[in-house]
């Protein structure tokens, strides 16, 4: 499979998306960027964590006009592969690629830990390799990762079984304790309604390798690089 | 024909009130008529007054700080550049460097905080090194004092809203509370790069005729005066220098950064240095004076945020994100359309010249032209009287301190902040982006992997105030030693040092006997060790109202493992290991937070004998290449029985420990909780245990097998005065002490 990482200005996990997918998985990965048009052919486009154009107005207002996102918005329209992490998350959402948004913290402050995070949806292409119910352990490292939907949305985002992974504790369980960043309903990651575009907090490519404290990261990307069209 | 310089319309009339005004002694001012033949203009006594500060020069601390041994065979880059370099094996050059962000950091905490990230940052890249970690050592007052909250909270934000957005993880530091620091707070911030030997970028200029390129962030008003600000005691006006207070743009620093590094590959920079204290005027004159040149530059070329900036104040701002460039002549637009790329300001604004004057050119006029020599390398030079102090200062005498029972001892020593879990502080950090940290912060040091390679890095900053004040040379020896001590825990051969000096005024002798001997201790600790100080800052001037904070030298130190799959952290593994327990000395209460928690006399500080600590060393790092050691944990703040209970606190899963205390059971204070004796609890596989004992008895070591890991999570000290505690309410009682005071609950 070929992958794209986008690098905004202000990226910052966009190496070690590369890195995770390229060295670790040894698929087909290239570093795409913001002033560009074209995604190069690739098969799926990963948005990466940082703080792209400084995040100073909203995370992710600005980025989403960079000219790569206006073919990464055609390219999901066509059905292509999107996945979001952390800041590539709330830009999807800014970009209305993905429903809802995500605000402070509840604590106000940047948290940086690993979290358990539960598979609510396992027949995604992002998803696949896991199992309904599974646990992964993930860090998260946010300032604004406290999901919010309206009521109705949410209702409907699970009927449809948007809501991809929930923040639980190492039993499984929710709770409010378990619940990094005060996210509705415990909303640790999304998918849209074709299941093509997907947005996760956690920090899947920073759990790939066992020496630097888990693997589960891993599930995320087999699943896409085993979703192949 | 040089042109005499010219004053400007409504600049203060230059004398030696303005000079005093400008923090500069009469004795200075007279020198620089005597330099340039003639009254400065306003525009050159201002940058006179920064160059010449003590932050900028050095100029009471660099005739000591020569004592300091700056070599070995690993040395790549020692003192006189940015920062210092190490080899660490598979060709890669380690670039670090400590720095001090005290003053502007008490005045305006999270800007002071976030420059002194971004300060230490440039300082790291401008070096072609990219910065792969930042650690902090950070001194508040006591936790009770009404400022501390604020201080704290305004710092830690600081940090990590500069560094978690410049994509540079904080992997360690250290957080001391005490009401020494009440009116006069410590922010030390350290940083680390690598670069491929050869590949370094250095700030010497050579090439008269050279194009000089400024880059990055535009000019403001922010920050003029920060280094004299830095070179003076606070008093109740400080507040007011709250201007003199840069602000932190991080996402212009990570451009900067990338740009930077990128630019550096084109091989068209001769010379690179950031504008760091004193701003244009340090680098522009730093550089050209290191490779024996001159330069010309026209101010009216500098990007400004805003119009109407003097040219006082161009050359005396520091705003930050920005850097100097000298260009190999020709070569200009290849770097230009490098920084355009990252869409930054690259700007020609002068050229080298081969006449060693310094020349600011403003609107068609000449307004400064100096010997570059004084500005930089020639600077004053002070031996300033030293003196011990007639009375030592005494060791906390306290006839009310009594001695609590062991249990109730080991609960309030859990909760004293000093102590208990920073996890508050640290997880405010990124301390994972780059993919490298192997062991971030909540063990003894960080270890860092080397992508490509086995090697790895273990990184660890340590002080320890209170010994300092009790003895400044066995004060600063035991902060070498506590450092390079929890490196090789880590399992990583102790092979660079990096210093933050920080004292009270030079001026006062007694103070000046405490950096002294300071220097004094930190060199004949890096002999001892065979690691060399490549880097480092002296923090003068920090005290209030005549109250100088107790001698604080930061201590990082950077070790190398060969293979980092054999790294050590400091919890225990597995129920049936032996514990062990090795040191040099018996250790004793003075200077030990159990002292200053219960107001006990401490008595004398244990002597160092540094030969048998480097053994120590020797035999943790062997024992770790061996594959013999499960886990190593330093005796630090708390002694031996908080040492037991935190290497219990496993992350993965708690558990518990029985040992054994004291020929007869007469264990008592000092060797529950005595600290200074440098001392190791290790946990090792049983049939290990004999290996593990020659590796340390062979080295003229006290070594003891005290007890064994239990799965039961109950730590369990026998001994007549010992205990008996459940390890998930000592966890809780550890990792909610600082919370729980944040929260107002106490």
């Amino acid at each position: 499979m070929k992958w794209g990482v986008v690098r905004f200005p202000g990226s910052l996990d966009d190496g070690d998306s590369l890195y995770a997918i390229a060295d670790v998985m040894g698929q087909d990965a290239r570093m795409l960027w913001h002033k560009d048009e074209s995604l190069g052919g690739v098969e799926c486009v990963l948005l990466p964590g940082g703080f792209s154009y400084g995040d100073y107005l909203r995370t992710g207002a600005i980025a989403r006009f960079s000219p790569i996102m206006k073919s990464v918005a055609k390219f999901a329209a066509d059905g292509g592969l999107v996945i979001g992490i952390c800041n590539g998350f709330q830009i999807l959402c800014e970009a209305h690629l993905l429903p809802g948004a995500l605000t402070r913290n509840r604590s106000l402050s940047f948290i940086c830990e690993r979290v358990w995070l539960r598979v609510e949806n396992a027949s995604t292409p992002f998803t696949r390799a896991a199992k309904q119910g599974d646990l992964l352990r993930l860090p998260i490292k946010h300032g604004e990762g406290l999901y919010v939907a309206p009521e109705d949305e949410i209702r409907q985002m699970e009927e449809r079984g948007q809501v991809i992974l929930r923040y639980v504790d190492a039993g499984g369980r929710e709770s409010d304790a378990a619940n990094p960043n005060g996210s509705m309903r415990a909303i640790a990651g999304v998918a849209n309604q074709r299941f093509n575009v997907f947005g996760l907090m956690p920090h899947p490519e920073h759990a790939v390798e066992a020496m630097l404290g888990g693997v589960d990261g891993l599930k995320i990307f087999q699943s896409i690089a085993g979703s192949a069209r | 024909m040089s042109e005499r310089p010219v004053s400007l319309p409504g600049e203060p009339k230059v004398d030696l009130e303005q000079a005093r005004a400008h923090g500069l002694a009469p004795d200075e001012y007279r020198k620089i008529e005597q330099i340039i033949g003639r009254t400065p203009t306003y525009t050159e006594l201002g940058v006179f007054s920064v160059m010449w500060s003590e932050h900028c020069s050095y100029k009471s601390s660099r005739r000591h700080l020569r004592k300091l041994p700056s070599k070995s065979e690993l040395v790549v880059q020692g003192p006189g550049e940015n920062a210092g370099a190490i080899d660490v094996g598979d060709g890669w050059a380690a670039v670090f460097k400590i720095e001090s962000h005290n003053h502007p950091s008490f005045v305006e905490p999270y800007q002071g905080a976030a420059t002194g990230v971004g300060g230490i940052l440039r300082d790291i890249f401008t070096m072609g090194a990219r910065p792969v970690a930042s650690m902090n050592s950070l001194k508040f007052g006591s936790f009770e004092h009404p400022r501390t909250r604020y201080l704290l909270g305004g710092v830690v934000g600081g940090i990590g809203g500069y560094g978690n957005c410049v994509g540079v993880p904080t992997v360690a530091g250290e957080v001391m509370f005490d009401a020494a620091y009440n009116a006069n707070i410590l922010v030390n911030a350290f940083c680390l790069g690598l670069v491929r030997k050869g590949e370094m970028m250095s700030a010497k200029a050579r090439g008269p005729g050279n194009p000089v390129l400024y880059v990055g962030s535009a000019t403001g008003r922010d920050g003029i005066h920060g280094a004299s600000m830095a070179s003076a005691e606070f008093d109740k006006q400080s507040e007011a220098k709250r201007p003199a207070v840069q602000v932190g743009d991080p996402f212009t620093e990570k451009l900067l950064i990338e740009a930077c590094l990128e630019a550096g590959k084109t091989g068209a920079i001769v010379a690179i240095q950031d504008m760091g204290a004193a701003g244009l005027t340090s680098s522009s004159s730093e550089m050209p004076s290191h490779g024996g040149l001159g330069i010309e530059l026209d101010l009216d070329k500098v990007p400004l945020r805003e119009a109407g900036l003097t040219p006082y104040e161009i050359l005396l701002s520091e705003s930050q994100e920005r850097m100097l460039i000298v260009a190999e002549r020709g070569r200009e637009a290849e770097l230009q359309a490098v920084f355009e790329k990252w869409d930054l300001h690259a700007v020609v604004i002068g050229r080298l010249t081969d006449d060693q004057r310094w020349r600011m050119r403003w609107r068609g006029q000449v307004v400064a032209d100096i010997p570059i020599g004084a500005l930089a390398d020639d600077a004053p030079l002070y031996d300033r009287p030293a003196a011990a102090p007639k009375i030592q200062p005494p060791a906390k005498r306290c006839a009310a301190g009594k001695h609590p029972e062991t249990a109730k001892a080991l609960r309030a020593l859990l909760d004293s902040p000093n102590i208990a879990s920073k996890k508050w502080v640290y997880r405010q950090y990124d301390s994972i982006v780059q993919s490298n940290t192997v062991l971030g912060p909540g063990s003894d040091a960080a270890v860092l992997r080397i992508k490509n390679s086995r090697r790895a890095i273990a990184l660890k900053v340590d002080s320890n105030p209170r010994a300092c004040a009790l003895d400044p040379y066995l004060g600063a020896v035991g902060t070498v030693c506590e450092a390079a001590r929890n490196v090789a825990c880590a399992g990583a051969r102790p092979v660079g040092i990096t210093n933050c000096l920080n004292y009270g005024n030079p001026e006062r002798p007694e103070v000046m006997w405490q950096f002294i001997r300071g220097v004094e201790g930190l060199r004949d600790a890096s002999i001892a060790f065979g690691a060399p100080v490549v880097s480092g800052n002296v923090s003068f001037y920090n005290e209030t109202e005549g109250h100088p904070i107790p001698p604080t030298p930061t201590i990082a130190v950077l070790g190398v493992m060969a293979d980092v799959s054999k790294h050590v952290a400091q919890f225990f593994k597995d129920p049936g290991d032996a514990i062990a327990l090795v040191r040099t000395a018996r250790p004793s209460l003075a200077a030990s937070e159990y002292a200053a928690i219960f107001g006990i006399d401490g008595g004398r500080l244990v002597a160092i004998d540094l030969a048998r600590e480097a053994a120590l060393i020797e035999g943790l790092v062997e024992g770790a290449e061996q594959g013999l050691i499960r886990s190593a944990h330093d005796v630090a703040e708390g002694g031996l029985a908080v040492a037991l209970a935190e290497a219990c606190f496993n992350p993965r899963s708690i558990l518990g420990a029985e040992v054994e205390l004291g020929r007869a059971g007469n264990a008592d204070a000092v060797d529950f909780f005595g600290e200074g004796a440098s001392t190791v609890v290790l946990s090792i596989a049983q049939r290990d245990a004999a290996r593990v004992e020659s590796l340390f008895a062979g080295r003229g070591l006290e070594f003891a097998v005290i007890g064994r890991v239990i799965a039961d999570p109950r730590l369990r000290i026998a001994a007549a005065a010992g205990l008996d505690e459940d390890v998930a309410e000592l966890r809780q009682v550890y990792e909610d002490a600082i919370p729980r005071r944040l929260r107002g609950g106490d």
